[in-house]
């Protein structure tokens, strides 16, 4: 069956057209899809696109920016508000990646990849999902756990408050190849300060389960402590919880679950990888 | 598959064709309008031999959707010598051997012109970054590197652009 294109300039037409067609993808920047296409699979019988300009959109209100679903890993990097997601946008891909690859299509990248999607858990982003004419909040946690059954809606932007304190806010990721390679993992954490203490810190993995997760076990481990090496023992030893990765031809799980802490370890130091 | 108009131009001059719609931008510019130098090499994105300019920005044709490109501006190495003269980085590539068996050479020379059009005076590491999305599997990368360098003249802004 040949493949059909069809264009919307509203972001809400092009998500009731993606509802109603079984065979319809929504287009982000391609990288992933037009790779399937490229492959062959059958099932995809329509693009579905928009050129509604608040796709691409990075809009800030207060200490709250939404980023919309179409703004590309390049964008991010370049936006000078953005600036500690930097090292995030820049690990994905190279750059003709960068130049392509839309938030909103990282969101749905099957594990390895996912990479921003981690620090926009850290971070405790919401995910805008129209859904045919209506619209919803959902935090991206929520989001990731029921992504692969809800395939039909359309995720507009993604919205999540910028730390008070930039430089506290980091990301490591592990890859065999540098510059670019995709994730043995990668962890994004906040982690505010209050006195030389953590209050509510947030981490997030990729890589380390079918989609990316938030470190619950470590997070609760590290709250209150100190980023020492007695303060962090805890959130060390928790580190793997919940952790389900996959054995591929970057690493196996066993592996994964093996450097996780070392990893982790360095990044709650602040030594260099 | 049915067809739709698209107009772009492609280094410098106007096009205006009808495509497939679902064509990729490396399908037209090879099999519509005879330009071959991106190469359709993974199909994956993943090898960077079809890499084209696009309003001046690196991607990869053979993962980009023609019809997205209407109204852009594509530069391939069709476009890259001036009056028969070849451009600095074409001519430090022959200079340093930084070409094989030829396969990745016109997509490492876009890569090459995105950064050098934005960084006239990049550092190695820059280099490296600018062309980490482009494999070579005969020259081991240095000559390649080695030639984009020796582009810039190795001063600031003794890069031209073409
Ligand atoms: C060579 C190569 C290297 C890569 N390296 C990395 C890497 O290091 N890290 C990494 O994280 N990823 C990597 N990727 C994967 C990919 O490029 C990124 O994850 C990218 O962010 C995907 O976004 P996209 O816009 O290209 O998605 P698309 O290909 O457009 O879409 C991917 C999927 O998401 C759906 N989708 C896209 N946008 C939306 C939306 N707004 N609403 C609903 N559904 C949507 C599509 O229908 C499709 O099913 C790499 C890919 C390649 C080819």
């Amino acid at each position: 069956m040949p493949l059909a294109v069809k264009t919307f300039d509203q972001l809400r037409d092009a998500a009731s057209a993606l509802g109603t067609d079984a065979g319809a993808r929504f287009l982000g920047g391609g990288t992933l899809l037009m790779r399937d296409i490229n492959e062959g699979d059958i099932s995809i019988t329509t693009l579905v696109r928009s050129t509604d300009r608040a796709f691409t959109e990075i809009r800030s209100s207060g200490s709250r920016i939404t980023l919309g679903a179409g703004v590309t890993m390049s964008e991010v990097a370049a936006h000078p508000e953005l600036q500690y997601l930097k090292p995030v946008a820049r690990t994905v891909g190279g750059p003709a990646i960068r130049n392509m690859a839309t938030i909103g299509g990282n969101l749905f990248a099957f594990s390895p990849y996912g990479d921003f999607t981690v620090a926009m858990l850290a971070l405790e982003a919401t995910v805008a999902v129209q859904g045919g004419y209506s619209s919803r909040d959902v935090p991206l946690e929520e989001f990731l756990a029921t992504r692969d059954r809800d395939s039909k809606s359309l995720v507009t932007g993604v919205t999540f408050r910028q730390p008070d304190n930039p430089t506290a806010f980091h990301y490591s990721k592990v890859s065999r190849t540098h510059p670019k390679g995709a994730s043995v993992l990668s962890i994004a954490a906040h982690l505010p300060a209050s006195g030389n203490r953590v209050s509510s810190p947030r981490i997030a993995y990729g890589a380390m389960a079918p989609t990316p997760i938030r470190a619950k076990a470590a997070e609760n481990a590290l709250n209150g402590k100190s980023l020492d090496e007695a303060g962090i023992a805890d959130a060390l030893a928790a580190a793997t919880q919940g952790c389900s990765p996959a054995s591929d031809s970057i690493a196996s799980a066993w592996y994964r679950n093996e450097v996780l802490p070392v990893y982790l370890k360095r990044l709650l130091l602040g030594a260099p990888n | 598959m049915s067809q739709v108009p698209i107009q772009f131009k492609l280094n410098g001059q106007d096009k205006a064709e009808f495509i497939d719609e679902a064509a990729t931008l490396l399908s037209v510019l090879r099999g519509k309008v005879g330009i071959t130098s991106p190469k359709a090499g993974c199909e994956q994105g993943t090898c960077g031999t079809c890499s084209v300019l696009i309003d001046g920005e690196l991607r990869l044709s053979c993962i980009t959707l023609a019809q997205t490109c209407a109204g852009a501006s594509i530069e391939t190495v069709e476009g890259m010598d001036t009056d028969g003269k070849l451009h600095p980085l074409q001519q430090a590539f022959l200079d340093r051997f930084a070409a094989q068996c030829g396969f990745c050479t016109t997509g490492m020379l876009m890569a090459a012109k995105a950064l050098l059009d934005k960084n006239p005076n990049p550092t190695r590491e820059e280099v490296v970054d600018a062309i980490s999305g482009n494999i070579c599997r005969c020259t081991g990368y240095e000559p390649i590197i080695e030639a984009i360098l020796d582009a810039t003249g190795g001063s600031a802004g003794s890069y031209r652009r073409a």
